[in-house]
């Protein structure tokens, strides 16, 4: 095992927290991310292939959904965001493209992404000072991307809170503009 | 003065306020305004030219007179409405445009000067000389007429924006609005209800007349105790929707802390709200307009409407005595108000003989105000009565009315004219809305309370209707339902200056002239008197400016037609439009993986993109940057350097058709690549001019990973995304963007090897055979960690670049400084970076600018004809190609050590430095190090066929005039086998 | 502006790239004769009209689909929205 020590997306070798009235801002970067998009005609393949590694459905446009130890959001047709805990899944692209073989291409973006989870009640009056989806009437299991000042982040609503996905360098940018905005909304 | 009884304000509580210098009393509810007026002050402001003394005309957010300076250092806020600014205890306010004091004005001579001030006077008198304009005529008329002045430190406050979602948008929360909200707020439907005022309510607070049982504004407040409890409705008060945009979306201003003496920690001071609506109900009320006449703009003249608003919803009469000067019904209930406050009322003057008689009050019909007097506030009016004698009339208050406009400004931002109504003699909304709008109440036109109440309520249900929601509408309070009673009048006939706008001092013998010199067109007579500009934008102005023309021109108002009314409807703070985006965060920032760690080491940043990267280390003892680049350089290429090379942008190319895309995407060949082996790729634009550069790595057959300059990833990526899905859709082909997600240094000097061999697992083979220039590969590293290596060079040195994941991205820096101690490996930055592609000739983004062809570049032998690929046929046209064509060379001075300036153009020596002689540019110019000179790369007309030509680099910006002879653009290792090694 | 993606439903335009007339799709064959003419209609020649127009967006903030979107010009109003791949391959452009 090598025995190169991981830095947060923010920096620091723990990942931070901060709770602003109800609402609490969380770092989670123990998570392995790879891209999936099916190859040309082997669409039904490749959502085959997901469905029996995810044990559920690729999910649809626009949506999120969790398998029993993977979960996976739709960016793009016929392209997917695989999810899983770092620690259990290290490997999670080479897994990918061995479970999809030639029907997808895979990309491993773990670092590609800092994760941050939201939780508490009312998060929609959060989120209505940083993009521009309607969140309030959003259902639960939906998976979006849109821009948060200025940067392009994916938001997924889920039962218990909100994930954010911003590009890692400009993580500290938008965790800055979530603390500002929770301070503005909520406080 | 305060009137004894009355008014919506807190009596049980007084603040203190302070305007021009001295303390007052005010109550909680007060605007400015009304605590002044209610402490004996009329006189608030001067007016824009001739600095003349001037108090509110209105009670909103039309103000054209009533403009100060609100706090002060970097809060102090100029041209705010008095009439609408909330008072706070400790509020400070300050008149503009008077010196040295607002009672006595210096610049009162202007009013004396009037005659040469009038409509287009910046044109005719300030024509020439030319320059003086710049000099002289700006900043004398600059100081002399203009509104107030800004602060120039920093806003110490913060600004948001929003998004917000709903079904139904109501503008303005006025009878018909509250109506509405009720409405669509108990089916369920969501629904914003914005307000600009603090209290909602609309006129039903500045008037007397009941609903149902009860004074109008104890409804409206009842009913917004209502609205408060859905969960389904928004209540914004303070709120103003000042744009109607496309598809249904609505700029609004929430003043969030505009009433407090600073913002609550962490709250922003206004938030600028993104509105998505799919209906909209404008219910934003009318606005009474002035009639013109001779000297009709002293404190004490004011709106009629405006006059009972004081006295009714803030008990602030600005006299004891009072007159009413009309030409409709509607000024009639100004004067009946006054006197149940017990306001004297002097006279009523109704332009209409036949107007109906009032108990209180003498009227007079048929007359007009002719003249009034009062340096510094109304003392007394002249009124040419229906018999033709004049009566002289003491009076402290003046409240005119000459109708009432709706409010139709958002109707026409997406271009909608408003059509003239006769009955109500005024525009009103026409048939092309912004899709989705539909108006009610006043704003339609609908005068009367009744009618407001009973629109609100059916045009919230049939927008409701539109989408599908079954809204019952609510049983109609009782309300009055009086017709509007009107004969257009719009200025008294005389020889004296006649105020048509306020703000900007214009009158109606300026539209008379603007007529008379053929600015006819409403535009132009806005233009050309300036008639309706400013911070009002003509709100009570306009009307009476354009029925002047039509006059003039015996067109008829629907005829002559308005101005066009634009977003936004009343002034927005820039602060508030840059929102979180200012300082640091005007954008976000982008850290490499190495930042933390350069940080420690004292670089010195630089800002690519919104990429900060580390642009040189300093160490102790260097004096200058130079001294640090230099020793970078150096060191680099003496022993070994080390780069974060993050920031070039790096896309996954995956697929069947991999290689055959690339192969289209750029000009040069691709499809024979082989696995584990990378090539230099240029791209091209479809008109044949050089798009971006980089390397794409084959990791496997189907397989690559394309790299872009740092500036250009974004726009690459798009660009290939047009070209897989518009123009090839049926290759298999994937993309994606990994620039994120991995760490990548260059690793670059003679010693790169050795100290990668010190990194990388034993199990792969580095050396030379194994792994030789331009190769790549997937391998691990520091006993398992999962990297690629890839062995291309920007420095022309034996080079390499590594990346890990980005999360080991700071372990891994820290890995490299450690494990190359032995080689005195040498951090370095973006500059040293330059020096060294320049020492080598390779071309950058000063050289990719835009303008140049792969023929410029030296590599117009790269783009293949054997296949299709983007900008190759257009790249082969004729005029691209000429025999002296600008060709890339290096530049080295005669004298070593005199800089060649960048930017600079190639001449011949003896020739005059004229754009004729010009043979071509510098584009990058540095010192080497390695050469122990300035050096430059250029574009010079046939460059390959001037080698050792002495030239000239002459910069006329700078004056440098710098000798120099025409190189290869290869200064270090032109061979090339540095990198071979 | 809003543009009804075909996929996701309406988005707000600050999510998307805008580029222009939608013929850019219609690429000549770089390998045919005289096909520097054709690139010279192709790169240099464009309707600009007043009034209904076929133009191309990229949503370069959300699924990065190409997108046809047919547009008055005056008027803003937004007609019709097509993924640009459907429209390229019913164009006849395959690979």
């Amino acid at each position: 095992m090598h025995d190169l020590t991981p830095l947060t997306a923010l920096g620091a070798s723990k990942p931070r927290s901060d709770t602003i009235g109800p609402v609490t801002i969380s770092e989670a970067p123990d998570v392995a991310l790879a891209s999936v998009t099916a190859r040309l005609g082997q669409e039904a393949a490749c959502q085959d292939a997901l469905r029996a590694l995810l044990g559920i459905p690729a999910p649809d446009i626009a949506a999120y959904a969790s398998g029993p130890q993977l979960s996976a959001f739709w960016i793009g047709p016929d392209s997917w965001m695989i999810m899983a805990p770092y620690d259990t899944h290290p490997g999670l692209a080479n897994r990918l493209t061995s479970v999809c073989k030639d029907t997808a291409s895979v990309t491993d973006q773990t670092g590609a992404w800092a994760r941050f989870d939201l939780t508490g009640p009312d998060l929609p009056r959060l989120m209505e000072r940083l993009c521009n989806l309607d969140l309030a009437h959003m259902p639960p299991g939906r998976a979006r991307r849109s821009v948060i000042d200025h940067l392009g982040c994916y938001v997924i609503k889920h039962q218990d809170g909100i994930l954010l996905f911003a590009p890692r360098s400009a993580a500290q940018s938008l965790h800055h503009a979530l603390l500002t905005a929770a301070q503005a909304a909520l406080r | 003065m305060r009137l004894r009884t009355g008014g919506q304000i807190d009596r049980s509580t007084q603040i203190s306020f302070r305007f021009d210098n001295r303390w007052y009393k005010g109550h909680p509810g007060d605007t400015l305004a009304s605590a002044l007026l209610a402490n004996g002050v009329r006189l608030m402001g001067r007016s824009f030219k001739y600095h003349r003394p001037r108090g509110p005309l209105t009670a909103g957010s039309d103000e054209p007179n009533a403009l100060v300076e609100l706090r002060s250092g970097g809060r102090q806020e100029p041209n705010t409405r008095a009439t609408v600014i909330e008072l706070f205890d400790g509020l400070r306010a300050q008149p503009q445009n008077a010196w040295p004091s607002l009672s006595f004005d210096a610049l009162a001579i202007n009013d004396r000067l009037s005659p040469v001030l009038t409509a287009g006077f910046y044109y005719k008198t300030f024509m020439w000389p030319a320059a003086f304009w710049e000099k002289l005529y700006e900043p004398i008329i600059r100081r002399a007429a203009g509104l107030g002045s800004i602060t120039t430190k920093p806003d110490p406050d913060a600004y948001d924006k929003g998004f917000l979602h709903c079904d139904l948008l109501i503008i303005g929360a006025g009878p018909s609005g509250l109506m509405a909200a009720l409405t669509a707020g108990r089916a369920g439907a969501r629904v914003i209800l914005a307000d600009e005022d603090f209290r909602m309510g609309g006129r039903l607070n500045a008037e007397t007349f009941a609903i149902s049982d009860r004074a109008g504004s104890d409804w409206a407040a009842q009913t917004l105790a209502e609205l408060a409890t859905l969960p389904n409705l928004r209540l914004m008060p303070r709120t103003t929707v000042f744009g109607a945009f496309d598809h249904g979306i609505y700029g609004a201003v929430e003043r969030v802390s505009d009433h407090l003496p600073t913002p609550p920690m962490g709250k922003p001071r206004q938030t600028l709200w993104r509105i998505y609506t799919k209906r909209t109900l404008l219910c934003a009320g009318a606005l009474e307009r002035p009639i013109a006449f001779a000297k009709n703009d002293r404190p004490g003249i004011m709106t009629a409407s405006a006059l009972r608003a004081y006295v009714n919803r803030w008990a602030a009469a600005p006299a004891d005595t009072a007159a009413v000067f009309t030409n409709n019904d509607d000024g009639h209930r100004t004067a009946a108000d006054l006197i149940a406050k017990g306001v004297k009322v002097a006279a009523l003057i109704d332009t209409r003989p036949d107007a109906p008689t009032i108990a209180g009050t003498e009227l007079l019909a048929g007359a007009q105000v002719i003249d009034t007097s009062g340096r510094l506030g109304l003392t007394g009016i002249t009124v040419k009565l229906a018999n033709g004698e004049t009566r002289k009339i003491k009076t402290g208050a003046l409240g005119v009315s000459g109708g009432w406009n709706p409010t139709v400004a958002l109707t026409c931002h997406q271009r909608g004219r408003p059509a003239w109504d006769d009955s109500i003699a005024a525009f009103t909304p026409a048939g092309d809305l912004p899709p989705g709008m539909t108006v009610a109440g006043a704003a339609e036109g609908q005068f009367s309370t009744h009618a407001a109440l009973a629109g609100g309520a059916a045009k919230a249900a049939q927008a409701l209707d539109d989408l599908g929601i079954t809204a019952r509408t609510p049983d109609l309070p009782q309300a009055e339902d009086a017709p509007t009673k009107i004969t257009p009048f719009w200025h008294v006939k005389g020889d004296k200056r006649a105020w048509l706008d306020f703000q900007n001092d214009v009158t109606v013998k300026d539209v008379k002239l603007a007529h008379q010199e053929g600015f006819r067109a409403v535009e132009h007579l806005k233009r050309y008197t300036t008639l309706g500009m400013a911070t009002d934008q003509g709100k009570t102005s306009n009307m009476g400016g354009l029925a002047v023309m039509a006059e003039l021109t015996g067109a008829t108002i629907a005829q002559t037609g308005t101005t066009m009314f634009r977003p936004p409807y009343t002034p927005v703070a820039m602060g508030a439009l840059a929102g979180r985006s200012t300082g640091p965060d005007f954008r976000p920032t982008r850290l490499t993986p190495s930042h933390h760690w350069a940080k420690e080491q004292g670089a010195e940043f630089v800002e690519v993109g919104m990429w900060l990267r580390a642009q040189w280390f300093p160490r102790p003892g260097e004096k200058t940057w130079r001294d640090t680049v230099d020793r970078e350089v150096r060191a680099t290429r003496a022993s070994v350097g080390v780069c974060d090379v993050t920031t070039l942008g790096k896309i996954d190319v995956q697929g069947r058709d991999a290689a055959a895309f690339l192969n289209r995407i750029y000009c040069n060949g691709f499809a024979k690549l082989a696995v584990g082996r990378v090539r230099y790729g240029l791209m091209l634009r479809e008109d044949g001019i050089a798009f971006d550069d980089g390397t794409a790595a084959r990791l496997a057959e189907d397989h690559f990973v394309v790299t872009t300059t740092t500036a250009n990833a974004v726009a690459v990526y798009r660009h290939m995304e047009f070209a897989r899905q518009c123009l090839w859709p049926d290759m298999d082909v994937q993309l994606i963007s990994t620039t994120e997600a991995w760490a990548q240094y260059a690793i670059a000097g003679p010693n790169a090897r050795k100290l990668l061999q010190k990194l990388v697992d034993p199990a792969f083979d580095i050396s030379n055979d194994a792994f030789p220039f331009m190769a790549c590969a997937e391998l691990t590293i520091c006993n398992g960690c999962p990297a690629r290596l890839f062995r291309i060079s920007f420095s022309g040195e034996l080079a390499y670049e590594l990346a890990v994941p980005t999360r080991y991205g700071d372990a891994l820096i820290r890995r490299i400084m450690a494990e190359g101690t032995e080689f005195g490996v040498t951090p370095y930055g973006t500059e040293a970076l330059g020096v060294m592609r320049i020492e080598k000739g390779h071309a950058a983004g000063n050289e990719l600018n835009g303008q140049t062809t792969a023929l410029n570049l030296g590599m117009g032998r790269m783009v293949s004809d054997k296949k299709d690929s983007i900008g190759a046929v257009l790249s082969r046209r004729e005029g691209l190609n000429t025999p002296d064509a600008l060709k890339l060379v290096g530049l080295r001075p005669k004298d070593p050590q005199t800089r060649i300036p960048a930017g600079a153009h190639l001449l011949e020596t003896g020739t005059r430095t004229i754009a004729a002689h010009d043979l071509g540019y510098v584009t990058s110019a540095c010192y080497s190090p390695t050469l122990d000179s300035y050096i430059a790369l250029g574009f010079l007309k046939a460059g390959d066929t001037r080698m050792g030509q002495t030239l000239r680099a002459a910069s006329p910006l700078t004056g440098e005039d710098v000798p120099i002879e025409v190189t290869s653009p290869h200064f270090v290792d032109p061979e090339g086998e540095r990198l071979r090694a | 502006m809003i543009i009804h993606h075909p996929l996701l439903g309406p988005c707000d335009a600050q999510e998307f790239t805008y580029m222009g007339d939608a013929r850019l799709i219609d690429r000549p064959d770089g390998m045919a004769e005289g096909s520097d003419a054709a690139f010279h209609d192709y790169a240099y020649l464009r309707e600009n009209p007043a009034g209904e127009h076929r133009e191309l967006w990229f949503h370069e903030q959300g699924d990065r689909s190409w997108l046809v979107v047919t547009r008055n010009t005056l008027t803003h109003e937004i007609t019709q929205v097509e993924l640009a791949r459907d429209v390229a391959r019913k164009q006849g452009r395959s690979r």
